[in-house]
């Protein structure tokens, strides 16, 4: 009955947001206030219905109804509790109904919050914002229903694949989706703009901060599910340049530059087709990342059973969203005229020097992932290819060396014309904090790739030049303390956050570094109370025990790591067999310390009956891989303080202020 | 400095950015390109290839024996078989009759040295190239549960 309830409101919403895509398009085209004012309604009734109908869902999985075919393919009556609601969005159909009802929550927030924007504008925008929930919540409908019945019932579920029972991956997709779908605000405040011909600060100061919020959401959604992959696959990496890993960075990297061109358009009046574009550009990267991952078009590690079909509908949905949108683009930005000059070294010139870099980044990593794609279709079929890490590395990680270096300048400078002259002695700390981190490495480990030093020296740039310009703001040193202190107090939260943001950048970069150049491995064989040298430890496996979890299985392997006789940690590394799903998952035993994580896992032990008693042991030393998430937190509690600034909050800026600096496509366009 | 020369500037740096951007990545994917055989596509070739490439296939049943930490396995399209071997922790899913891709290269010997076994998330999950390669060798029809 209940499950029968969320598809009955799916049907409504799917009513609703037909009028919502329509009815206000045409208010805002007539000034007809009424039609206009019905979007908000239309709105809060989407999100409403829509959490009705993830609450029905929801209820079906924490019950166990195993009459719905999602809860029977996807649950367990066994299942611990917080594995029975992650179940919800850990399947196809439960997962496409999350991404509708966070766009739907984002509209209903536009409507909610934004009291003070233009009603033509908020109409547009959430009418656009309807425009997109219509396609997928036809697509959930009639592809992908997660309301459908089993009949007979059978007795229990199949289970939730194993790997996704794990605290990590529970919330990854929630967070990955705000981010992904947090980005289709961006999308329709700039088709909006489009439709109204007029893009100015205010348009930037409304825009900014979702654009904020969703890249917020989205790094901390990428990082948590590299660290998932990191502690739960038993490899050691914790990134593999994975279709599936790419269709979530490639908006983040859109995504980023979109961030810094607003401030552009925002302060300077300057870059707004460009910023247009890239809004629609990063959305439209977000529904392509949908399309790799529902479609199972590339092979992927990450890889899970997926539907052609269901591919090919979303891919329509692509095609349309990017096409219109683009068309839209033609015809009225040309009308678009820049304000603000500026000369290549300044602020600007700095912001748009990251723009062009990140996207041409982004470029890069885009094409890479469809490359396989091309050239089997060129080849008919014939040719399969994979792209694999080295392409990445050498393409992406050149061009993220000017973009770091740029990235201790760029705030330094002034607005319109900067000065290199003036702002050279500003950074003498940073070069010499470049020089010692390069020299230090070296002599640390000298044995080490040559690339190392210099990666670790472009680190402490970023980081001493992004501390040099905050030190600047508080006068750090130059006035008494006490002053410095009220300064630090003054200072607009937005600013805090960007030397977080570009100091957590200067963290993950120290982890990735440390992670991929020196990390040692060892593979060997072991049986209870053996012991093998190796990677600079003695790894005994102490015992091996066997046991039950709530669902599963398990043999559990005690890893003791002593270096020359020292005992340091004894790991934990566990092999689990769910019984239901017949399927195994290892739990990597880690240690961490700021330095390093200690990382073993268990393998099969042999088959034949001499072997039957001996594991396979892999143990993994890997050098500052801790700082890669601290960085990413780093980077997300920069977002989040920024968010919390004053200017950013959502509507708070009236546009009032700022008539004088708008300018209507017919002035502009003469 | 005047719009239009401004406008140049961008133009002239993008347009440079562009050309190192392409000249990173031809001359990345020369190296960095890693061909998908199956073992009927390998007994086909006359030369044998020198470089990375990945192998897909099923895992033949009763094939997997373990030697230390190397396992030895064959992986077959149902056709053609092929000896392969790889030393370290095999991913969850590996098993005999299931679909697997791994990378490595071509020993002296004819067989197959694997760097890595790519790793699914799903038992019903099949490799595309997998599945297209039973697909052309005739052994496994769309709509087929599992071959």
């Amino acid at each position: 009955m209940i499950a029968e309830i969320g598809q009955f409101v799916l049907i409504l919403t799917l009513v609703l947001a037909a009028v919502q895509a329509t009815l206000p398009l045409w208010g805002a085209a007539r000034g007809d206030a009424a039609l206009m004012a019905l979007a908000d309604r239309t709105a809060i009734g989407q999100a409403a219905m829509l959490l009705i109908a993830f609450a029905a869902l929801t209820y079906g999985f924490v019950t166990s109804d195993f009459s719905l075919a999602v809860v029977y393919q996807n649950s367990h009556s066994l299942k611990p509790m917080l594995y029975k609601i992650s179940g919800v969005w850990g399947n196809h159909e439960g997962s496409m109904l999350l991404w509708i009802l966070v766009l739907a929550l984002f509209s209903a927030a536009v409507a909610l919050f934004g009291p003070n924007l233009p009603p033509s504008l908020k109409a547009r925008v959430l009418a656009v914002q309807a425009m997109v929930g219509l396609g997928f919540l036809a697509f959930i409908i009639f592809t992908s229903n997660p309301f459908a019945r089993l009949s007979p019932t059978p007795l229990d579920g199949t289970g939730l694949n194993p790997l996704l029972q794990d605290p990590g991956l529970a919330f990854h997709p929630p967070l990955l989706y705000l981010g992904y779908v947090g980005f289709s605000m961006a999308f329709s405040f700039a088709v909006a703009a489009l439709i109204e011909g007029k893009v100015d600060a205010a348009w930037a100061r409304w825009v900014r901060p979702w654009t904020l919020a969703a890249w917020t959401f989205l790094t901390a959604g990428i990082a948590l599910g590299s660290w998932w992959a990191y502690y739960e696959l038993g490899w050691g990496g914790w990134w593999f340049w994975d279709p599936v890993e790419n269709a979530s960075f490639i908006p983040w990297l859109f995504g980023t530059a979109l961030l810094h061109s607003a401030i552009i358009v925002e302060k300077r009046d300057a870059l707004k087709s460009w910023t247009i574009l890239l809004a629609i550009i990063t959305f439209s990267m977000s529904l392509l990342g949908t399309f790799l991952v529902r479609s199972g078009v590339l092979t992927s590690v990450h890889a899970f059973a997926v539907d052609p079909e269901r591919g090919v509908f979303i891919l329509g949905i692509l095609i349309l969203t990017i096409g219109s949108a683009l068309t839209l683009f033609a015809i009225r930005a040309p009308g678009m005229k820049g304000g603000g000059l500026f000369a290549p070294v300044s602020r600007e010139g700095a912001l748009v020097a990251n723009n062009m870099l990140l996207t041409v980044a982004a470029g890069t990593v885009l094409l890479g992932t469809l490359y396989p794609l091309i050239l089997e279709g060129l080849s008919g079929g014939a040719t399969k290819v994979s792209v694999g890490p080295p392409f990445f590395n050498a393409t992406f990680g050149p061009i993220m060396v000017p973009l770091v270096m740029m990235m201790a300048v760029g705030p330094l400078l002034a607005w319109k014309r900067g000065n290199l002259k003036t702002v050279a002695p500003k950074l003498v700390p940073a070069a010499i904090a470049t020089v010692l981190a390069i020299v230090v490495t070296f002599a640390l480990v000298p044995d080490g790739p040559v690339l190392a030093p210099f990666a670790m020296g472009l680190a402490a740039w970023l980081a001493a030049g992004t501390l040099a310009e905050w030190a600047g703001r508080i006068k750090l040193f130059i006035v008494p303390l006490a002053d410095s202190w009220r300064r630090l107090a003054g200072m607009p939260r937005s600013a805090s956050g960007m030397t977080l943001a570009h100091l957590g950048l200067a963290i993950m970069i120290v982890g990735i570094t440390g992670s991929s150049a020196w990390r040692v491995e060892l593979v060997t064989t072991l049986a209870p109370g053996q012991s093998a040298d190796g990677a600079g430890y003695t790894v005994t496996l102490a015992e091996v025990t066997r046991g039950r979890g709530p669902n599963y299985n398990y043999e559990r392997g005690l890893l003791k790591i002593s270096d020359k006789g020292r005992e340091i940690t004894t790991l934990t590394a566990e092999r689990r067999f769910f019984p239901v799903a017949n399927q195994t998952t290892t739990e990597a035993g880690i240690h961490t310390t700021i330095l390093a994580d200690l990382y073993g896992v268990i393998g099969e032990p042999g088959r034949t009956p001499e072997t039957a008693n001996a594991w396979t042991v892999r143990f993994f030393v890997n050098p500052l891989v801790p700082w890669i998430w601290l960085g990413a937190m780093v980077m997300v509690f920069g977002g989040s303080l920024s968010l919390t600034d004053r200017r950013h909050r959502v509507g708070a800026p009236r546009r009032g202020r700022t008539t004088a600096a708008a300018q209507p496509l017919t002035a502009a366009a003469e | 400095m005047k719009r239009k020369h401004r406008r140049l500037f961008v133009v002239l740096t993008s347009l440079g950015l562009l050309g190192a951007a392409s000249a990173l990545v031809l001359s990345a994917v020369e190296d960095s390109l890693v061909f998908f055989y199956t073992p009927s596509d390998l007994a086909e070739r006359s030369t044998p290839p020198e470089n990375l490439f990945r192998l897909g296939g099923l895992v033949e049943e009763g094939s997997v024996r373990r030697d230390g930490s190397t396992t030895h396995f064959r992986v077959t399209d149902l056709k053609r078989a092929l000896p392969a071997s790889y030393t370290g922790v095999l991913p969850d899913l590996f098993r005999e009759g299931q679909g697997v891709v791994a990378e490595g290269t071509l020993s002296a010997d004819g067989s197959f040295t694997a760097r890595e076994v790519l790793a699914k998330h799903d038992e019903t999950y099949m490799p595309k190239e997998v599945a297209d390669a039973l697909r052309e060798s005739g052994q496994w029809r769309d709509g087929d549960a599992k071959p």
